[in-house]
């Protein structure tokens, strides 16, 4: 068992609170440093797809899990950012500079969906962002000389100068020192006076307001930060996949990245990575089960649909923290080892907020 | 004339969408909660539809009454499988929960071998008829789904208007705990709720089925019926009938005379024009929140 014994109030708000934690990130971070040299070169494909969508689902964290605003159409946000990194990329511009464009033109449309967030709240914001969704998605299709229409468009590799990223691990690299300054940049902001306001808006808006937070500036914030990471995860997504046709900013990338967020488990930075390992992983899983399932089971095309919806369903029903509070769980019972009682982590019997106001 | 027939059309396409928002308005105003699986229980009931036509050869009106009752069981079952259990937790969970059925039941259809993956006609006695009225060219399938839908929606407003337990869902829908306190017993009702909405989204499974075709993505039909039932304010359930016409005739008219790719957005530019101007809907109740 471990006691941590505070001395200063800077170890409440310290990124690693113990020892432990520096060693077991620190190897974590060696790990991923060394992958290329110990992953083939399918699984280092899968792990850049994995660092991708962590990044994109940190995005949809802060917004869903730190912010409680719910967006059914963050592929569009996706989508933005991977176009405009294949258009200014095929035009020339300089690799960190058409990054950072990508991230700025998604955060704008992030702060243009946001607008109509302040008058409106709980589903009839999930409805607005879906509809927001869909039109995007009709704009990718129809504006052919710069998507390329249904036709789709393909994506040099990256470049700065005469260097160009070209290789596998070289993207992967880029992408892992993206994905961990973006999971830095949260954690800070998280414990920033921003992100306690952001937790503050999605536990009470109204005593949010009560208490001097300015609640059209933070859901604003919120939308435009999302946007820009889900934007950042689009372009690298669109050096990776290296052709984007408009289907893959649909309606279903939008339910799969919130299904990424709410099986990783809401409201934990961990659990961004947690769901996208499980959104990456899961088809493998699937398709190595075919060889064991029977041919009526196993070669249906309907069956990844069937296993998504019912892990789903059994998350929501039976782990509603996700894989990280399972993660939590298991590491609870081991740090106090003995003394692990069943129902530490019982859900509160609760009735449920009205969001119809009367 | 012209005109008369685009919005004839639109409205037959319309009330599809006013039946599928009835299904979200019913829920939503029992349990307030957003069911995301409406459209894929439109397309079971559908799919439930044919097999029951073709497999054992039941007459077309039979059939839909079958396919009727055997989604209220299913949606009673569903009700009282998973989301009963969870029900109190934040609404966010349960959207979540009905995303998860939504899936299951597409991808279990999907798995059906030989049938999941095609798509079917249903042979409806009424099929490729018209009616000429005049310059008119009247479509029997259209007037069919816009008959049938005046005709449900008289059904319901005597349900709910006459009946004892039509009263008892009303009560719980604008108070749970008052009506629970008067005797009602608020959890089956919801079940029935959900049964009711099962049913109907059956009904509307089966009236697209001649228009369009019966295949496994057509649920997400159900997507549009969203904005009808925000337009139409999103716990009223006239609302959502007239909700869906307005959803219905704005795609047909926008199809007609707005460039390509306007008719599949058009609801969606609607329903953000709404949320901008009136958020509540055209039949919404307006609340202002207490502390």
């Amino acid at each position: 068992m471990r006691f941590l014994f505070k001395t200063s109030y800077d170890q409440d708000i310290a990124l690693a609170r113990h020892g432990g934690q520096r060693f077991w990130y620190g190897l974590l971070l060696v790990l991923l440093l060394a992958a290329p040299v110990l992953l083939q070169d399918y699984g280092l494909a899968q792990l850049t797809f994995v660092l991708i969508y962590g990044i994109v689902g940190l995005g949809l964290m802060l917004l869903a899990g730190f912010t409680g605003l719910f967006s059914i159409g963050h592929a569009a946000f996706l989508g933005v950012g991977a176009y405009v990194e294949a258009y200014l990329v095929a035009r020339g511009v300089p690799f960190p500079l058409a990054l950072a464009s990508a991230m700025a033109l998604s955060a704008g449309v992030g702060v243009l969906v946001g607008l109509p967030a302040l008058r409106v709240k709980g589903l009839y914001l999930g409805i607005a962002t879906m509809a927001f969704g869909f039109i995007v998605a009709e704009v990718f299709a129809r504006w052919e000389s710069v998507t390329g229409g249904n036709a789709g468009t393909h994506v040099k590799a990256p470049a700065i100068g005469g260097w160009a990223l070209d290789s596998s691990i070289e993207l992967y690299y880029l992408c892992l020192v993206l994905a961990v300054a973006s999971t830095l940049g949260i954690l800070n902001l998280l414990r920033s006076p921003t992100g306690r306001a952001f937790v503050a808006i999605r536990d009470s808006e109204v005593s949010a307001q009560s208490m001097g937070i300015h609640l059209a500036r933070y859901k604003t914030m919120s939308f435009a930060i999302s946007a820009a990471l889900a934007g950042l995860g689009g372009a690298l997504y669109a050096h990776m996949i290296k052709f984007l046709s408009p289907d893959q900013f649909d309606i279903i990338q939008s339910i799969d990245l919130l299904l990424m967020v709410v099986i990783g488990g809401l409201g934990s930075v961990h659990g961004a990575f947690l769901g996208a390992m499980f959104l990456i992983g899961m088809p493998q899983l699937i398709s190595a089960s075919k060889d064991v399932l029977p041919d009526a089971i196993g070669q249906a095309p309907g069956l990844k649909a069937v296993v998504y919806g019912a892990v789903l369903i059994a998350f929501v029903l039976f782990e509603p923290m996700g894989l990280y509070g399972r993660w939590l769980k298991i590491r609870t019972f081991f740090t106090i080892f003995p003394f692990y009682r069943k129902g530490m982590f019982k859900r509160q019997k609760s009735f449920q907020k009205s969001d119809r106001l009367r | 004339m012209q005109v008369l027939q685009l919005i004839i059309s639109g409205i037959a396409q319309g009330c599809i969408y006013g039946l599928i928002a009835l299904g979200f308005v019913l829920i939503y105003k029992a349990t307030e909660t957003v069911s995301f699986a409406q459209g894929e229980l439109m397309m079971l009931g559908a799919f439930l539809g044919l097999a029951l036509m073709t497999v054992t050869g039941l007459p077309f009106w039979l059939a839909v009454l079958a396919a009727m009752a055997a989604m209220a069981v299913f949606g009673v079952a569903a009700e009282r499988a998973v989301i009963r259990p969870i029900l109190g937790q934040p609404a966010f969970s349960i959207v979540m929960l009905t995303f998860g059925i939504g899936y299951v039941a597409r991808g279990a259809v999907t798995m059906i071998p030989a049938i999941g993956t095609e798509t079917h006609t249903l042979p409806v006695p009424y099929k490729d008829q018209v009616w000429k009225l005049g310059e008119l060219v009247l479509n029997v399938e259209q007037l069919v789904v816009i008959a049938l839908t005046v005709v449900l929606c008289g059904l319901l407003f005597t349900l709910f208007r006459y009946s004892k337990i039509g009263i008892a869902m009303q009560a719980s829908s604008q108070n749970q705990l008052a009506a629970y306190y008067m005797g009602i017993p608020v959890q089956r009702l919801n079940g029935l709720v959900w049964g009711l909405a099962a049913a109907v989204a059956a009904i509307a499974g089966l009236l697209l089925a001649p228009i369009t075709f019966i295949h496994a993505n057509m649920g997400f039909i159900g997507l549009k019926a969203f904005p009808a039932a925000v337009v139409g304010g999103f716990g009223s359930l006239p609302g959502a009938i007239v909700g869906g016409l307005i959803i219905g005739v704005v795609e047909s008219l926008s199809g007609f005379y707005l460039p390509e790719g306007f008719k599949d957005i058009a609801a969606y530019i609607v329903v953000l024009a709404m949320l901008m101007i009136k958020p509540n809907g055209l039949f919404g109740e307006t609340m202002r929140k207490k502390v």
